[in-house]
């Protein structure tokens, strides 16, 4: 059962939040031990695992600024899109931002000593007198009070001509690929004048255009292997051994549509909005706008399993397009077994599915919750007449409260939710720390 | 008084200290560069003992401090007081080495590598060696690919069961769980086998050599390689076929195009490793398929080496094997589809002509040249022609001329400048091959035309190239040439022109001479002074100063000097500020009059 371990509300100290706070992306480190998220804003905030279990901040730092290309007389915006941590290299932590345009390599770095003892001037800094200077005296470190300092290290910037949506670090931990609506460009971490075009979409004439390129990313243990998707609602995985240029994919991950099913919408929801390889490698999940597919690495033709996120919305699909909001763009996690996975809804809801009982469950993240620090109450959207006093109709559902980024612990039942400015984080109780053990996801009340 | 004096000598030190925590990365930059001098002045003991402490604890700092530090730190050895005391290095140096930039790691390892020289023997195996094995067994990836670097250093110098122990470390990073250790692991692998003994060069190295080959990684295979070519060289022949050749023909036709572009781009490297025979039998049929390879950048590897490959083809056959095995994909790839792939084949292509003799070069090489002369790439027909020496050598360059002529003509009007520009660089060289007369023929034309072109970096070529051309064809030439042409520009409506014919002065005054500088040159120059257009006057100041050495005194003091006395009160600010100057370069001995 999921309970409430932290409720960052990171504008607490206002009624109204701002733009500039909205969670952009949310995102565990490689043990878990830390978690960051971005925000419109440009901002990033880091947050360290207690060892009570509390995530707590640890570091804040501005990532990217806004910015202004006077070439295209565009405006540049400051909001992070995505956050990646790197493999550790050594005590610090290292993390890939981007914005629409750039991406940034931080250092998060701890320091607890400071030199001391001038040979001119005094600790306080004024100029000692001249003629009391008989020896050198070098300088000797002593402890001082834990300080945090985050630094950027690489500024990997003007190789992208649209928005970078995406980015991912190989396995081999040396490269990493940033993907935009038409190309995919491979980089060196050590190297930032340069990268390589690996996949490139953009036809010679723009309005031949049929497809863009949603999300991209590496295989957690073959360096050689990218998967990335399409507005067109398929998922390419290419293999970077066979060519230096991956436009021929080595798979297409498609499923067939009823054409009799087909209809106005058909295309815009079957749009990937994301990719995530399983823990394992052997499965992808995708998102598209009502459903999170499993698809197994060696069957293209259709996915393995399919679950509908919120299927009450199909009929809702003319009024959700005229708010735009049919272009959400959800994401979806594995747990660390690859046994449940998680994506996000409208309401503040976000769904869990067991794989191995096939059970659901839609959850809540509200502050009502963390404030009570209760557990989690199952929820229920019903189409057309109440059957319990806890339901909720799908013509009350507010639609702009969405949450789209969710991040689940890579070991532990975990997981962080980010609903527009609030960072919601839910642990489940009966695990023991480091232990491996399915959420236990109850079932919808029988009718 | 002693203490006053020693209160001066100390102030320049204590601030160069100081500066060590500066705020200003420069400051304290500067300060560590000259760390040599503050360790002088605290003496070996306080180096030992509160300065190197000190800053085994600084790596905080920016990456261009460590890596300042990390340099100084190799040569400290006197500092600290000799090879005695040098293990008191190795503290900061590991600290170092364990930092997450690879610079700063390169070079703390390269430091470890340098100062590893000055340890005894016994130092080495109660200083140095524990240093490596902690940094081989470090938590962190960053300091298990420092380790990799210096096993090679120490191995040669110590007991036997410390050898033992180093040939155990080095094995258990070859399989780290983290591909960066691999790598590192794979590419010291090559130098590692140079110290070992024989027999553990074949036990040890070589399965481990088969293991980085296949690893699941192929940035990990790709440089297996090299590590292969290394080993190739120290095995005897006999075992080369056992032992390398399955592991580097399994590379030659690897999955991964970079595995394979890795074995083309060594290729002469391992030519040379696996000699004659192996050649013959395993490299000739490799390279032909790296040649027909199906990704463009590894045909490119290949076609690079052609020339190489070839030459050092075993003398007997070597004909015979170019002729029958590499002539064919030759042919091919002249019209392969990738640009890149031609153009590396253009630029040593010619190289065959040298090996192959006249009679081959005429009947199969010559075709190659003319297709690839006609190239629509201009990249591959540039390099067709900057190679032309070498087959001027064999055939003479008749025999081409009358497909080069089209070819350069073409690329001197290619619509992008930096191709003209490229073109125009080879002129000198083509100019001496083809000589005068066919030069004046057919290429004297194209030369003037650029003087006129558009974008000025090809005129400002342009001016350059004909100062060369003089050089190669002499005075005499260029008065019955060029001169005339050039001064005829100075009548020209375009001020661009104008100007132009006096950047070509400049440049030819010197390689013509007095007197042509002075009878046909300076008149021109003097007229042009009265130009409305200011900068050609100015010019004509700045020309006169370029040329003033080549006249002699008199027509500088009858011509040159009322000239420039007259712009240096022209009303236009930029005319009179070079006349100036050039009054003051020219005639030093008088005083600036005209201020006012």
């Amino acid at each position: 059962m999921l309970s409430p371990v932290l409720c960052s509300d990171l504008a607490a100290l206002e009624p109204e939040y701002t733009e500039a706070d909205v969670i952009s992306t949310v995102e565990f480190n490689q043990t878990g031990e830390f978690l960051a998220t971005g925000d419109k804003g440009g901002r990033v905030v880091i947050f360290q695992r207690e060892p009570q279990g509390e995530y707590n901040v640890y570091s804040t730092f501005q990532s990217h600024e806004p910015e202004f290309d006077y070439l295209k007389s565009l405006e540049i915006e400051e909001k992070i899109n995505k956050i990646r941590w790197l493999p550790p290299h050594n005590p610090a932590h290292f993390l890939l931002t981007t914005n629409d345009k750039t991406v940034k390599l931080w250092k998060v770095s701890e320091r607890d000593k400071r030199a001391e003892g001038y040979n001119l001037r005094d600790e306080e800094g004024r100029l000692k007198d001249l003629s009391t200077i008989t020896t050198l005296q070098v300088p000797v470190l002593r402890p001082m009070d834990l300080l945090v300092e985050a630094s950027p290290r690489r500024v990997f910037a003007n190789a992208h001509a649209y928005h970078i949506n995406s980015i991912s670090v190989n396995s081999d931990c040396e490269t990493y690929l940033s993907a935009d609506d038409l190309r995919i460009n491979l980089w060196h971490l050590n190297i930032t004048d340069r990268s390589f075009n690996i996949v490139d979409l953009k036809p010679e004439n723009m309005e031949d255009l049929s497809e863009v390129i949603t999300v991209a990313e590496f295989h957690p243990h073959h360096c050689h292997l990218l998967a990335f998707s399409s507005s067109t609602g398929t998922t390419r995985l290419c293999d970077m051994r066979a060519r230096a240029l991956c436009d021929q994919h080595a798979k297409l991950f498609e499923e067939a549509v009823d054409p009799s099913r087909r209809s106005f919408f058909s295309e815009i929801v079957s749009s990937v909005s994301d990719v995530k390889f399983s823990h394992s490698g052997r499965y992808l999940l995708t998102r598209d706008y009502l459903t999170v597919k499993v698809w197994d690495l060696n069957m293209e033709n259709k996915p393995l399993e399919t679950y509908q996120v919120h299927d009450y919305l199909r009929t809702k699909l003319c009024s959700l397009y005229e708010s735009d909001c049919i272009f959400d763009k959800f994401e979806c996690a594995w747990n660390g077994t690859d046994s449940v996975i998680m994506t996000g809804a409208y309401n503040n809801y976000f769904r869990m599915f067991d794989r191995a009982s096939l059970r659901d469950v839609t959850l809540e993240a509200s502050r009502e919750v963390c404030k009570r620090r209760a557990v989690l109450q199952p929820r229920r959207v019903c189409v057309g007449k109440k059957r319990k006093e806890t339901d909720v109709s799908v013509d009350s559902l507010d639609f702009r409260k969405k949450i789209l980024h969710t991040a689940w612990h890579p070991k532990e039942n975990i997981i962080a939710i980010a609903a527009s400015n609030n960072l919601y984080i839910f642990q489940d109780r009966m695990a023991p720390n480091g232990h491996h053990n399915t959420p236990e996801i109850q079932s919808a009340p029988p009718k | 008084m002693a203490g006053a004096e020693g209160d001066d000598s100390l102030y320049p030190i204590a601030v160069l200290i100081d500066e060590l925590r500066n705020e200003d990365v420069q400051l304290r930059l500067n300060s560590i560069k000259k760390l040599s001098t503050i360790a002088l002045a605290l003496g070996v003991e306080r180096t030992r003992t509160e300065l190197l402490p000190f800053l085994t604890d600084t790596i905080y700092d920016e990456d261009e401090v460590l890596l300042a530090l990390a340099e100084q730190l190799g040569s400290f050895t006197v500092l600290v007081g000799g090879p005695e005391f040098v293990h008191n290095l190795l503290p900061p140096l590991e600290s170092l080495a364990t930092v997450e930039e690879t610079v700063v790691r390169d070079k703390a390892v390269e430091s470890l590598r340098k100062i590893s020289q000055e340890h005894s023997p016994v130092d080495l195996e109660v200083h140095f060696v524990p240093l490596v094995k902690r940094l081989a067994s470090g938590d962190w990836f960053t300091s298990r690919t420092s380790a990799c670097g210096l096993f090679s250093v120490c191995y040669p110098r110590v007991s036997s069961t410390v050898k033992a122990e180093i040939r155990q470390h080095f094995r258990t990073l070859c399989s780290d769980d983290t591909p960066m250790v691999r790598r590192a692991a794979a590419s010291k692998l090559g130098e590692f086998a140079k110290v070992l003994e024989l027999d553990y060069v074949k036990s040890d190295i070589i399965p481990l050599f088969t293991a980085l080959a296949s690893d699941e990684q192929d940035s990990v295979r790709l440089l297996a390689v090299e590590a292969g070519v290394s080993i190739a060289t120290l095995l005897p022949q006999e075992d080369l076929e056992a032992l390398v050749m399955p592991t580097l023909r399994q590379a030659a036709e690897d999955k991964s195009w970079r595995v394979r572009y890795m074995v083309a781009d060594k290729f002469s490297e391992l030519q040379k490793a696996v000699g004659p025979e192996i050649t013959k039998t395993d490299l000739v049929p490799a390279f032909q398929n790296l040649l027909k390879d199906c990704e463009a950048e590894v045909r490119a590897a290949a076609a690079n080496k052609v020339k190489v490959f070839c030459e050092n083809l075993p003398e007997d056959s070597r004909e015979t094997i170019i002729m029958t095995h590499i002539l064919p994909c030759v042919k091919e790839l002249v019209s392969d589809t990738n640009q890149h792939v031609k153009s590396a084949l253009a630029s040593v292509i010619m190289g065959l002509s040298t090996i192959l003799g006249k009679d081959n070069t005429v009947e199969h090489l010559l075709p190659l040249f003319l297709v690839q002369l006609k190239d629509e790439c201009p990249e591959v027909r540039l390099n067709i022609i900057s190679n032309l020496d070498c087959v001027n050598e064999v055939i003479g360059i008749r025999q081409l001329s009358q497909s080069l002529l089209p070819a350069i003509v073409e690329l001197a009007e290619d619509a992008k400048w930096r191709v003209r520009l490229a073109i125009i660089e080879y002129m000198p060289l083509l100019a001496g091959q083809l000589g005068v007369e066919f030069f004046d023929e057919k290429l004297n034309s194209l030369c003037m035309a650029w003087l006129i072109d558009h974008v000025f970096a090809i005129r400002e070529a342009a001016t350059c190239n004909l100062m060369k051309l003089v050089e190669k064809f002499g005075a005499e030439w260029a008065q019955n040439t060029i001169v005339p042409k050039v001064l005829g520009m100075a009548n020209d409506s375009n001020y661009l022109h104008r100007m132009t014919t006096l950047f070509c002065i400049n440049a030819l005054s010197g390689v013509c001479g007095q007197e042509i500088t002075t009878k046909h040159m300076l008149p021109v120059v003097l007229k042009m002074s009265t130009d409305q257009v200011a900068n050609v006057r100015f010019n004509v100041a700045r020309c006169l100063q370029k040329i003033g050495p080549v006249l002699d005194s008199s027509a500088l003091q009858a011509e040159v000097k009322p000239v420039l006395e007259k712009l240096a009160t022209d009303q236009d600010m930029d005319v009179k500020y070079f006349a100036l100057e050039a009054i003051s370069g020219t005639f030093p001995f008088i005083s600036l009059t005209f201020e006012t």
